[in-house]
C-alpha cells in the first residue's frame, strides 16, 4: 500500500508521522529546530484531522510531565524539543522510563549552550543517553516520519514498554525539504492498532500506585528488570523494522545499516543525517577501488553490540564519527564502538572524529579526509587517537 | 448538597496505613479530602512528606489511583491525567494534585500556573505547613516571618525567617481560576465543604489548607487541631473563596485571640521578641483590613 508522495521538511514528516500515530494527548513546548512540528501538529487539531488534546504547557518540564500524567491512564501521549528544552525536562525522562510509560519523543537535535547556537550537533541526546530511553537517530525525512510510527509500536510492545526518543538533526533534516511518501491512513491502523490497556496503567478498574519508592531492599532489582527489558528488546526492534517493511514497503536494517562493509578494509560509523553525505563518499571511493564501508547506526540504546560485532568482522579499521564532545574524553559514539568491540575481543585500529558541532559543517572532503586517515593508521602512521574535523583553531 | 460533617461522612477510607508522623496535619487533611472525592479519585504527589510515606513499595497507602510526580510537575502530571481520561473517554473520575508548601509555592508554581491557565478539570490541594518538613525543615517560599526552621537559624542577627509568607491564595486568583479556598484542619467542616465544591466545579480548583505538623513546629502531637484553630482565631491565617471573580471571607472575627499565644505554643517560634511580636500583629491587622476593605464590598 503507497500513500501519496509530498514535498515536505524533515519536522512536516514528524508531524504527519505523529498524526498518523493518532495520539490521544499532545503536550509541547516550542524551541527551535522542533517549532514546526508543534505548529502544524496544533494546526491538524484545530482542523480535526489529529483528534487529540493539543496542551499549551508552560515549559518541556512540563511537557514531558504532562505527557507521564496522560500516558500512566493508558492514553497515547506525544511531545517534541530539542537541546536546552531537552536537558530542562531531563528529571522527568527517568521518571517515563522507570515506570515504563510508553511515551515518544521526537528531539531536534541541536547544540548546547554556551556560547548559544540553534544549530545541529548532536550533544543534547547524548546528555540523556543513560536516561532509560530507547533512542534512535535518522537520516532523512522519510525515516522521521516512518519512525514515529515504529517508535509507538516498539514502545507498546508488552515485551518492551519503554519510552523511545526519535533524534532528527536540527536544520539539516528539520529544516530541509525532501519528497516524502505519506502512508495511507489504514496502513498505519493496521500496523499500529490502538493501545490497549497496558498492565501498569492507572484504571477504574484496577487502581494502582505509580511511580512508587523503593528501598535500598528492592530498588536494584527494579533497575536491573528495566536494564535487561532495556537490552532483550533490541529484537524488538529488528522485529518491528521487518514487519514495517512489510506493510510499507520499505524497511531501515533494525538497529543499523551496514553498507559495502562485508569486504571493507575500513569503516566509517556515522549516526543521523551526515550518513546520507557519507554514502556518496563511499560510494566515490569505492569506484576508485578503495575497500570502505559504512555503518549507520541507528540505535544509540539499546546499543546494538551484537549486531555491531557481525557487521565489522574482519575490518582492519574502524573509524567513530561524532557529532558530540563528552568534555574531559573523547565523543561517546566512538566510547561506545570501542566496548563493544572488546565485547567482541575484536582489535581493529579506531580512530574517533568528532565534528559537526555547533553546525558546523561535515564536508564529503572532510569524510574522505576520515576515510583517508584511517588507511594511514592502516601503514602504521601513528595518528591521535581523535581526531577533529573542520576545525578552525590551534588546539 | 448534604453537609459534610462527622455525622454524615461516611466510613470509608482510601488514605490509610501511611508512615507520616503521629499528629500529622498534612495526612489528616489528605485522609478527609479522599474521603470526599471518592474511589474515582486520581491523585499526583510530587516528592513531599505524603509522597514518602504513601508510596514505600510495596506498601500503599492510597486504595485509589496515585501516583508520585517529578517535584516540579504536580499540576502538570495531574493535567496529564485528567486530559488522559478524557481523551478515553473515561468519565466520573476526579484528578487531584496533592503538593506541600514548597511543591506549591516554590518549586511546583511554574506548573500549577500553566494548569490554571489551561483550566484542567483538576483540583489542585496545596497543604501548608509552612516549610520544607520532609527533607528536615527548611525554609520555603510559605515559612512565615520570625519562623526558626533548618536553614533560617534564630540567632543575634536574623530572627529566623525574614520573609513574608507569599500569598498564594489570590496569586492564584489572579488567574482568573474557576474556584479557590483557604482552610485549616482546624475547620474541618468548612475544609470538607469547599473539597466538595471543588469537585464539583469544572475547571481547575485550588484549596489551600493550612496544617500544623508537630515535627517541624515544635509541639505535642495532640494540639495538632488545636493549633490549626488557633492560627484562625488568631487571624494569623484565614478561611475564604473566590468564586465567579469574587472573594468572600467566610469567617470574620470580631476580635482575635493573642497571636504571642499561637506562637508561643510552637518551638519554631519562641525566640520571637515582644517587638517581633508586634511586627507580627501588625501585618496581621494591615492584611485583615485590606480583606475587610476589599472582600466584603
Amino acid at each position: 500500500m503507497s500513500g501519496v508522495k509530498r514535498f515536505i521538511c524533515g519536522d512536516e514528516a514528524v508531524a504527519e508521522g505523529v498524526r498518523l500515530a493518532r495520539p490521544h494527548v499532545v503536550s509541547a513546548y516550542p524551541i527551535t529546530p522542533q517549532t514546526i512540528v508543534v505548529e502544524r501538529l496544533s494546526e491538524y487539531v484545530e482542523e480535526g484531522s489529529l483528534k487529540a488534546r493539543y496542551m499549551h504547557v508552560e515549559s518541556e518540564h512540563s511537557a514531558m510531565s504532562c505527557a507521564i500524567g496522560a500516558s500512566s491512564v493508558g492514553a497515547r501521549a506525544f511531545t517534541a524539543t530539542s537541546s536546552q528544552g531537552l536537558l530542562y525536562m531531563a528529571e522527568t525522562l527517568p521518571y517515563a522510563s522507570g515506570a515504563r510509560l510508553p511515551i515518544v519523543m521526537m528531539n531536534a537535535n541541536r547544540s548546547i549552550a554556551t556560547p548559544w547556537n540553534i544549530y545541529g550537533d548532536q550533544m543534547d541526546a547524548m546528555f540523556l543517553l543513560n536516561s532509560g530511553w530507547i533512542q534512535y537517530y535518522v537520516e532523512d525525512a522519510q525515516e522521521a516520519l516512518d519512525m514515529m510510527i515504529q517508535g509507538y509500536r516498539l514502545a507498546e510492545d508488552p515485551e518492551v514498554m519503554t519510552p523511545v526518543m526519535i533524534n532528527v538533526d536540527g536544520f539539516v533534516l528539520t529544516h530541509t525539504y525532501e519528497l516524502v511518501e505519506i502512508p495511507l491512513q489504514e496502513a498505519v491502523d493496521g500496523f499500529l492498532p490502538p493501545l490497549k490497556m497496558p498492565l501498569n496503567s492507572m484504571s477504574l478498574e484496577s487502581p494502582k500506585s505509580l511511580c512508587i519508592s523503593a528501598g535500598n531492599d528492592t530498588n536494584m532489582e527494579f533497575n536491573m528488570k528495566q536494564h535487561f527489558d532495556m537490552l532483550r528488546s533490541a529484537s524488538a526492534i529488528e522485529a518491528v523494522d521487518r514487519a514495517f517493511g512489510e506493510t510499507f514497503g520499505r524497511t531501515y536494517h533494525g538497529a543499523l545499516e551496514a553498507i559495502d562493509t562485508e569486504d571493507a578494509r575500513v569503516v566509517l560509523i556515522t549516526a543521523g543525517t551526515v550518513t546520507g553525505t557519507a554514502r556518496g563518499v563511499v560510494k566515490a571511493l569505492r569506484a576508485a577501488g578503495k575497500k570502505v564501508g559504512l555503518i549507520k547506526l541507528r540505535v544509540l540504546r539499546p546499543f546494538p553490540v551484537q549486531r555491531l560485532i557481525e557487521a565489522l568482522k574482519g575490518v582492519e579499521a574502524v573509524g567513530v564519527l561524532d557529532k558530540n564532545i563528552s568534555f574531559g574524553y573523547e565523543g561517546t559514539i566512538f566510547t561506545n564502538v570501542n566496548s563493544a568491540l572488546m565485547a567482541g575481543q575484536m582489535s581493529p585500529k579506531t580512530l574517533g572524529f568528532i565534528g559537526g558541532i555547533g553546525g558546523r559543517d561535515i564536508t564529503k572532503a572532510n569524510l574522505e579526509e576520515a576515510y583517508g586517515k584511517l588507511f594511514e593508521v592502516l601503514e602504521g602512521a601513528d595518528l591521535d587517537r581523535v581526531q577533529y574535523l573542520n576545525v578552525r583553531c590551534d588546539y | 448538597m448534604v453537609k459534610l460533617n462527622a455525622k454524615t461522612l461516611h466510613n470509608e477510607e482510601y488514605f490509610y496505613g501511611h508512615k507520616a508522623c503521629g499528629g500529622c496535619g498534612e495526612s489528616l487533611a489528605l485522609r478527609h479530602a479522599m474521603k470526599v472525592l471518592g474511589p474515582n479519585t486520581f491523585a499526583a504527589l510530587p516528592a513531599g512528606c505524603m509522597a514518602a510515606v504513601s508510596f514505600i513499595y510495596p506498601n500503599m497507602a492510597f486504595t485509589t489511583n496515585a501516583m508520585i510526580t517529578p517535584f516540579a510537575a504536580t499540576g502538570a502530571v495531574a493535567s496529564g491525567i485528567a486530559a488522559g481520561l478524557e481523551a478515553l473517554g473515561i468519565d466520573g473520575t476526579q484528578t487531584i494534585g496533592i503538593a506541600g508548601d514548597g511543591g506549591t509555592a516554590d518549586i511546583g508554581f511554574q506548573a500549577l500556573s500553566g494548569a490554571i491557565d489551561r483550566n484542567d478539570d483538576i483540583i489542585y490541594l496545596a497543604t501548608d505547613n509552612e516549610a520544607y518538613m520532609n527533607t528536615g525543615i527548611q525554609k520555603s517560599g510559605l515559612t512565615p516571618y520570625g519562623t526558626r526552621t533548618t536553614t533560617s537559624p534564630a540567632g543575634k542577627n536574623l530572627p529566623g525567617s525574614v520573609n513574608q509568607k507569599k500569598n498564594m491564595f489570590e496569586i492564584v486568583a489572579a488567574h482568573g481560576i474557576a474556584y479557590a479556598a483557604t482552610a485549616s484542619v482546624g475547620y474541618l467542616e468548612d475544609f470538607l465543604a469547599k473539597v466538595a465544591k471543588a469537585k464539583e466545579t469544572r475547571g481547575t480548583s485550588y484549596i489551600h489548607v493550612f496544617v500544623p505538623c508537630p515535627t517541624g513546629w515544635g509541639y505535642p502531637a495532640h494540639k495538632t487541631v488545636s493549633l490549626a484553630k488557633a492560627a484562625v482565631d488568631s487571624g494569623l491565617w484565614y478561611l475564604a473563596e473566590y468564586e465567579k471573580g469574587a472573594f468572600k471571607l467566610n469567617r470574620n472575627p470580631g476580635s482575635f485571640t493573642p497571636v504571642a499565644d499561637y506562637l508561643k505554643a510552637q518551638s519554631r517560634f519562641r525566640h520571637l521578641t515582644e517587638e517581633d511580636i508586634s511586627r507580627i500583629e501588625a501585618a496581621r491587622d494591615a492584611k485583615w483590613e485590606n480583606m475587610r476593605r476589599q472582600w466584603q464590598g
